[in-house]
């Protein structure tokens, strides 16, 4: 049969299967057909549209205090990085032919993790470009959800940071309004520097200022002006880690071994642990950004491997580098060595061991 | 979890006008019937037999006139060749079925012998010929019998009601396995949520030395494996059977049944199964007679509640949805479970797409790597799941279950599994031809 006739015996088919068809429509209500599929019958209630919006509702309060502390500048910088990683995500999809997935909210969560770790004061249509950056380089580039590598937030930011740096370095609050804290607080460490407290602390470092790190513990925790709009308060994002961690969404062992080891490796070099927890973005990384599921290992060990190796970066960018915080390349650097991971840290089917004492004996 | 059906004891089963017993209901070679069309046959009637070790004989179910041997629908989705029998409503019973007349001193050959004759295969689902575990290698000795009472898919509770209400028929049962394979220990696994049946099972078993083990209530503890490391500690080597490491696993429903044929002499031609789901009217535990059609059980149990969605037959975690109500209830129908239209996961067409969130990873009770399987299994790179274990795969759904995609991960599985042994055994065929081409180029060489 020559592929011409295939069509028209296609056709053929369809009359004859009209036969068969119900002559009324009631009768058609009638037939009732079983579905088949295949086993398990039954599946567990999570989706990953509800994983995204249960990430979005223990980012809730985080945003909200950093809009209020970070004013209308934060607010347009969080409205612009969803809506360009959004609009990226739909455009794409359009012009791939491939179903538009934003009803799933990945692309929501990119967006508002990417406004997170960037100054309030940055102008909207660099956090727009970012949010744009953010889905299709780091993304859609790759074949979408699921298949890149690296974080996608975190890649928007990177690119941000290396483009428009002068922005992205000094776009800090000016004067900020105080909060929680104490105002004398406040205007005692705004004398030493207005930019962020690592910031300071790289200065104290290379000798030209002398401050005392723990005094900045307290604003760190409930209230600090001085950073990104994600980092505005510790105890809000570890609020959020707590709602992922009860809701059994992500795993315990990055979080911990990420903050962990940077606060073991700074108190050996003599710095204050706490704080070295506390400040930059390393609650925000170590709990929102480390614990993607895509970009870091599938098994418990490889975890632990990925967040220890996350820790180490961290504390040398911040120690040995020109820069005064690493969480960022960190992160994005031992994403790149998640296939490395998974591919070693494997776990031992049952019954291995009993084999391979089979094997020898 | 979902047991609705806990409370309800064994009921009689609907008394069918016709039964259609298939001849396929068992892992190994078909029977072959052995009646014809228009013969009178009665209860426990042999009706199929055949030559192959790995095989269990068929009985009639009713009595009455055989009235058609051909091809009916089957639970696993294929037409295979049945025994139709129109019953005569008076349920006679076969001369042939007779007690022993000392059932406690049979020596292990008669037992094996009794166990085959009464085409007896495992009923917990996996239907293997017991027989056949029963004969043991002579070099694997066998020291504890482990009754699986573990019933840990959801829904089902027909073994939970036979362990409260025949208890003393499966320990005699367990003894008889026992004798057969020469034990030294029996041990009842039972889930420590159900602890009605670990209270009557202790009960009958303390005083004949027979032990009870609470399991942890967690799916799939009454996988063979998981089992025999919970009860014995060791470890089934991959790929290997419970024998290697000593141990034999029956299921009580099959004790009940070993009881069954030797103490009344009375074939499997009836099991115990539960009708549940949402889509039910009166969850119940039924008797019911092999080759009874589906839809007269549902109706037995007050019919449908609103649209069927699916009929399962087995639990619903590993069990196979059905396209029609007509198919006959057989040897490894655990459970008949109707779920409603407007409930089910109906399964989406589409491509794999994985966020890699780790949950079937974590809940593989065998270690396995589903997602990885899964992706290679998907594009059809078998080379790829040599290091990966698919064969050890059970098949017991946590990974699909958990997956937040809902990719079929199941079905990826069993596709990994066959592609992977048929490349398998292509390359083992490719390395026997080049090894003899080799040998008859050296004799060429001399």
């Amino acid at each position: 049969m020559s592929e011409k006739d295939a069509p028209a015996a296609d056709n053929k088919g369809d009359e004859d299967f009209e036969v068969v068809e119900p002559a009324s429509k009631g009768a058609a209500e009638k037939i009732e057909l079983l579905h088949v599929g295949v086993s398990p019958h039954l599946r567990a209630p999570e989706t990953t549209t509800s994983i995204m919006g249960w990430v979005l509702l223990a980012l809730v309060p985080l945003t909200i205090y950093g809009i209020y502390i970070g004013g209308l500048h934060a607010f347009a910088v969080v409205v612009s990085c969803i809506v360009g990683a959004v609009i990226t995500e739909v455009v794409l999809q359009r012009l791939m032919h491939v179903p538009v997935t934003i009803a799933d909210l990945s692309a929501v969560v990119t967006g508002l993790l990417l406004a997170l770790t960037l100054p309030p004061r940055l102008p909207f249509w660099i956090a727009f470009i970012g949010g744009v950056v953010a889905i299709s380089l780091g993304k859609q580039i790759f074949g979408g959800l699921g298949h890149n590598i690296f974080n996608p937030a975190l890649v928007g930011r990177a690119v941000l940071f290396i483009s428009w740096s002068s922005y992205m370095t000094t776009s800090y609050l000016i004067n900020p309004k105080a909060s929680v804290v104490n105002t004398a607080t406040i205007k005692s460490i705004n004398a030493v520097s207005s930019a962020t407290p690592l910031f300071s602390i790289g200065l104290v470092r290379k000798g030209e200022l002398s401050i005392n790190a723990a005094r900045y513990v307290k604003p760190l925790l409930f209230g600090n002006p001085w950073g990104c709009i994600g980092e505005v308060s510790a105890v809000l994002i570890l609020l959020g880690l707590a709602i992922l961690l009860i809701k059994r969404l992500v795993d315990w062992r990055i979080p911990v071994c990420f903050v962990g080891t940077v606060m073991l490796l700074s108190w050996i070099k003599g710095g204050n642990p706490v704080f070295y927890a506390l400040a930059g973005g390393l609650l925000l990384g170590a709990c929102f950004m480390a614990t993607d599921y895509v970009t870091n290992p599938m098994t418990g060990w490889g975890k632990v491997i990925f967040a220890v190796g996350c820790g180490v970066v961290t504390f040398v960018l911040r120690f040995y580098s020109n820069m005064p915080e690493g969480v960022m390349f960190a992160i994005l650097l031992m994403n790149g060595f998640t296939p490395l991971i998974d591919r070693y840290i494997q776990p031992r089917p049952v019954g291995y061991k009993a084999r391979l004492q089979e094997k020898e004996s | 979890m979902n047991k609705v059906a806990a409370d309800k004891s064994i009921a009689p089963g609907p008394i069918p006008q016709e039964v259609v017993i298939p001849l396929s209901q068992h892992v190994g070679a078909p029977c072959d019937p052995t009646v014809k069309v228009g013969d009178r046959v009665m209860v426990g009637t042999r009706i199929g037999d055949s030559e192959a070790f790995v095989s269990a004989p068929i009985h009639s179910s009713v009595s009455g006139e055989v009235t058609a041997i051909a091809k009916r629908p089957h639970p696993s989705g294929e037409d295979s060749l049945a025994v139709v029998i129109k019953s005569d409503r008076l349920d006679t019973i076969d001369p042939a079925v007779k007690p022993q007349d000392a059932p406690d001193d049979l020596a292990p050959d008669d037992i094996r012998r009794l166990v085959r004759q009464g085409g007896i295969v495992g009923l917990g689902g996996a239907v293997f010929p017991t027989h056949v575990k029963l004969a043991p290698p002579a070099d694997k000795p066998i020291d504890v019998v482990i009754i699986n009472g573990a019933e840990c898919e959801p829904y089902l509770t027909g073994d939970y009601r036979l362990m409260l209400e025949r208890g003393e028929d499966i320990l005699k049962g367990a003894r008889l396995i026992q004798r057969a394979v020469g034990a030294e220990r029996i041990a009842v696994g039972i889930e420590k949520s159900n602890p009605g049946a670990i209270e009557a099972m202790r009960k009958a078993a303390e005083p004949i030395g027979v032990e009870v083990v609470a399991l942890p209530a967690r799916y799939p503890q009454g996988a063979e494996k998981t089992l025999v490391k919970f009860v014995t500690g060791r470890q089934i080597p991959q790929g290997k059977l419970p024998l290697e490491v000593g141990a034999i696993v029956d299921n009580v429903g099959t004790a009940a049944a070993i009881y069954d044929a030797v103490y009344r002499g009375m074939p499997l031609v009836e099991r115990t199964l539960t009708v549940a789901g949402d889509g039910v009217t009166e969850p119940a535990n039924l008797r019911v007679r092999i080759g009874t059609i589906v839809e007269e059980v549902i109706e037995h149990a007050g019919g449908l509640v609103g649209n069927p969605g699916k009929v399962i037959l087995g639990g619903p975690m590993m069990g196979v949805a059905q396209y029609t109500t007509l198919v006959p209830v057989t040897k490894a129908t655990t459970g008949i479970i109707v779920l409603r239209k407007d409930t089910i996961v109906k399964e989406e067409p589409g491509h794999f797409v994985c966020i890699r969130c780790g949950r079937c990873v974590k809940n593989c009770p065998q270690n396995l790597l589903p997602f990885q399987i899964g992706a290679y299994a998907d594009k059809g790179m078998w080379d790829w799941l040599d290091k990966l274990s698919v064969e050890d795969c059970m098949e017991c759904g946590c990974c699909a279950y958990g997956c937040p995609t809902r990719n079929p991960l199941v079905q990826l599985m069993k596709v990994g599994k066959e592609g992977y042994i048929r490349k398998r055994s292509k390359m083992e065929a490719l390395e026997k031809a080049r090894e003899e081409n080799k040998t008859e180029e050296d004799k060429s060489d001399e």
